[in-house]
């Protein structure tokens, strides 16, 4: 190490658990970290920080207005910039010394071995169940440690999977813990469920600090173990997680030993959806005919920010006001995304409605698809 | 038999609190998972989500004791 490392390491270096060889084990790592949203944000400026040789960013995506209240890398002039080559001009400046690869795809069971690969440590940052099942496997089967932490609302999770252990057994992974994915409107993203601005702060800080502690062999990491964090209330669990035999990806007989569809596993995990879906490029072609009937189950300040002209019947009036949606004809029921949508559809079928069709992505894939001029939120 | 129902996540939009009293038939954990899907059916849909007891995760033969706290924490995404 030379002066100027001695003297930016300073105050981690003179711990005397942590001590000089624990940072050349940090200058000598290199991490991936998935997302540069809420939990990357936190995640890469400490790793960046404390000297990580070299650092993956994964993100696709851009800076909106609505990732600032929390995501504190970013400014309002970044607005629809790249996110992972910002991120990475910023966090050079935090630390010249480490290396950055900027990878800006979205990572699929296509390209995640690719990408994963040639990584001491993956931290998991992303923001849908589909990528987490994803980065899960392929860390299983390339063998490499990954840090978790997932939030919701004012909560957030943290554990390490696949850790190699002092006698070179594994510890368990997210598969033990979560065996099957919930259908996708019981695991709400931040962008539908909600999330305190502070709160990826403290869950990805949480994650940075069982990175170092990975890298470094320094204390206990949370291998084997889930906390659980409320901010509400400031409660917190920890909760041992054990292998589960009936694991598919390491239990005593795996079936899955290469990457799968993950979104059709977890789209199509419970039962067979009797629900007709519409694209948003076949609901323009309809609506330049007009019949159709438009209903919005968001709430009304999401309205406010972008309509379609639907009728507002927010998702938890939808039993109390169905005598206002018509039956005689195709009627397109439409949310942000797509998963209230189809709970109101669920909701409405029940009282015998059978004329309903889902806005497939929302109006979030009609911005996208059809009018980029609209506002995303 | 009483116990503390603690809830996390979308477990505790479902049950409308994050801690609750149940009075259930039975001792078992899958006597308690029975009666929290006909007091809320959307736990019908939560078919994975796994009940922890004094700090480790226990499967539907578990028998409980009077007060327990069992705690529900289904899987969130959010980063």
């Amino acid at each position: 190490m030379n002066k100027e490392e001695l003297l930016r390491y300073n105050r981690q270096i003179i711990i005397p658990e942590f001590g000089e060889q624990g940072q050349q084990k940090l200058l000598n790592a290199s991490v991936l970290v998935i997302g540069a949203g809420g939990l990357g944000a936190p995640i890469l400026q400490y790793l960046t920080a404390v000297g990580v040789g070299r650092i993956g960013i994964v993100d696709f995506d851009e800076v909106s207005l609505s990732n600032l209240q929390r995501q504190v890398l970013f400014n309002t002039q970044e607005i629809g910039q790249s996110k992972a080559s910002t991120a990475a001009k910023k966090l050079a400046l935090l630390n010249p010394d480490v290396k950055f690869d900027v990878i800006e795809e979205a990572i699929s069971s296509r390209n995640a071995m690719e990408i994963i690969g040639g990584y001491d440590l993956v931290v998991d940052g992303s923001d849908n169940l589909p990528t987490r099942y994803l980065v899960n496997d392929a860390c299983y089967l390339l063998k490499i440690p990954l840090v978790y932490g997932a939030i919701f609302r004012f909560e957030g999770q943290v554990s390490v999977f696949n850790a190699v252990h002092k006698d070179g057994s594994r510890g368990p992974n997210y598969r033990d813990l979560f065996p099957s994915p919930p259908p996708p409107e019981m695991v709400p993203s931040c962008s539908e469920g909600g999330v305190l601005g502070v709160l990826p702060g403290i869950i990805g800080a949480m994650m940075a600090n069982e990175a170092i502690k990975l890298l470094t062999h320094v204390g206990e990491t949370l291998s084997g173990k889930l906390f659980v964090f409320d901010a509400l209330d400031f409660s917190t669990f920890q909760l041992s997680v054990e292998k589960n035999d009936q694991n598919p990806l390491s239990g005593k007989e795996p079936t899955i030993t290469h990457l799968v569809d993950y979104e059709a596993f977890c789209g199509g995990a419970v039962g067979q959806s009797s629900i007709r879906e519409i694209s948003v490029h076949e609901l323009k072609e309809k609506m330049s005919l007009g019949t159709l009937e438009l209903i919005d189950v968001r709430e009304d300040y999401e309205y406010e920010i972008a309509n379609l002209g639907g009728r507002l019947i927010p998702l938890n009036k939808v039993l109390s006001k169905s005598s206002e949606i018509p039956q005689d004809r195709e009627v397109v029921i439409m949310c942000k995304t797509g998963g209230r949508s189809k709970k109101a559809i669920e909701l409405l079928q029940k009282q015998g409605f059978n004329n309903l069709l889902n806005l497939k992505g929302g109006i979030t894939a009609w911005q996208k698809e059809i009018d980029k001029s609209m506002t995303a939120y | 038999m009483k116990i503390q129902i603690i809830a996390f996540g979308i477990a505790k939009d479902i049950v409308g609190k994050k801690q609750m009293t149940l009075d259930f038939e039975g001792k078992s954990v899958g006597e308690v998972r029975t009666c929290l899907v006909n007091r809320f059916p959307e736990f019908e849909q939560l078919a994975s989500l796994r009940f922890a007891v004094n700090t480790s995760y226990v499967d539907d033969s578990f028998e409980l004791t009077e007060n327990d706290e069992v705690v529900l924490i289904p899987p969130v995404s959010g980063g």
